[in-house]
């Protein structure tokens, strides 16, 4: 367990928190991850990679600790915020450089499948059995999260030529 | 911003626009990696929104990266846990997965701990052993007009401040040969890798600037072994 534990935490734990974007509730929410694996470790059969079925799990249970935790942002404040700050001349001058404002946006976007496919490498097939949705949902979905990605930067003033 | 949503969901994506996000993190199958390849090469407006995509790819790790890890209060929490809880029947299953984990579960934690511990030794004697015949056997294996194969791949970076490290992807056809070299021409070698296909490159001792910086992962970006550089800590 220690072995499991110290080559997927990390990453576990940057995935909960991306979801439930609170450091005390992630750490909570690795323990139980793995608590979970040492019981049901039967259950795994191998059929997948063990970081899908550890994301899987940790999916699960940040859905789950952000229903029982309702002071929660939503997705739509958070691109409010982003341009509620436009006055901010020092945020202005932030926002002429492309990748601090694209990370403020990918930040406020939080949108779990880009995680999946850019920072975690997921395939289409190993993302569709960790958000348990039909593979081109998947490819439709993450089309869609970049395009709102890309209104987002707009908001903020940044133009990338696409869309 | 109603308006251009709607304009949005009008525009259906072709199967390649889609599939493009996956190219720029490697994760297609060869085939659907060719076809996106292909579409690339003929038409420009795509190859125009790859170019978004790999600028989104590097700052989702440059974010994810961001992020830390968590404390040891998690870990200690979680083996306090499993120390807790009741012991538990091996599976009368006959899968192989069944059985591994009746054989686990047989075990305490601490004796699971402590196998797990000498397994890991084992593991890094292995990997010490491989690196040293590795080693030995390079100068028969792959020799390049711009390696010396008298000398380490890697460089003394011993002085000075902190050298300007870099995050690398290599294009999955490239050759071991094409890697040295291309160490070779930017005086650089790898820390450490691959974790999630990424390699972690330091530079030589010079100190750059910022700009001299930037400069070099552009060149380094426009590699043909390189499908990806990022500064790195």
């Amino acid at each position: 367990m220690q072995v499991l534990y110290g080559r997927h935490h990390v990453r576990v734990f940057r995935f909960g928190l991306r979801l439930v974007r609170d450091e005390q509730v992630a750490e909570d929410l690795i323990s139980e991850v793995f608590l979970d694996v040492w019981r049901q470790a039967g259950k795994f059969e191998g059929r997948s990679a063990v970081s899908t079925w550890l994301l899987a799990i940790t999916r699960f249970k940040a859905l789950s600790a952000l229903r029982r935790r309702k002071d929660v942002e939503l997705d739509d404040e958070a691109a409010n915020a982003i341009e509620d700050t436009s006055d901010d001349p020092e945020v202005t001058a932030q926002k002429k450089d492309t990748g601090v404002a694209l990370r403020k946006c990918l930040t406020a976007l939080s949108q779990e499948i880009v995680d999946l496919v850019y920072y975690h490498e997921k395939s289409v097939e190993e993302v569709a059995e960790i958000v348990g949705i039909p593979e081109n949902t998947v490819k439709t979905r993450l089309f869609y999260a970049r395009k709102k990605l890309a209104e987002l930067l707009k908001a903020a003033g940044v133009e990338r030529g696409w869309p | 911003m109603m308006a251009t949503s709607k304009k949005i969901l009008e525009q259906e994506p072709s199967e390649i626009e889609m599939l493009l996000p996956w190219h720029a993190a490697g994760t297609l199958n060869t085939r659907d990696a060719r076809r996106v390849e292909e579409a690339l090469a003929r038409d420009p407006e795509l190859a125009k929104q790859y170019a978004v995509i790999r600028e989104e790819y590097a700052e989702t790790i440059d974010l994810n990266e961001s992020l830390g890890a968590p404390s040891a209060r998690a870990m200690q929490k979680l083996f306090a846990a499993i120390d807790g809880e009741p012991a538990r029947k091996p599976s009368a299953s006959f899968n192989i997965s069944a059985g591994i984990s009746g054989f686990f579960a047989r075990l305490s934690p601490r004796t699971l701990a402590w196998s797990a511990s000498l397994g890991a030794l084992a593991l890094l004697l292995q990997a010490g052993v491989i690196g040293a015949v590795l080693m030995k056997n390079q100068n028969a294996a792959f020799q390049t007009a711009s390696l010396s194969t008298n000398e380490p791949l890697t460089r003394d970076l011993s002085v000075g401040a902190p050298p300007p490290r870099a995050l690398v992807r290599f294009a999955p056809d490239a050759r071991i040969a094409d890697i040295t070299a291309l160490l070779d021409t930017y005086q650089a070698s790898i820390i450490d890798g691959a974790k999630g296909g990424m390699f972690r490159l330091q530079f030589n001792n010079r100190a750059l600037s910022k700009d001299e910086f930037a400069g070099l992962l552009r060149k380094l970006q426009g590699e043909k072994i390189v499908s990806l550089a990022v500064a790195a800590q």
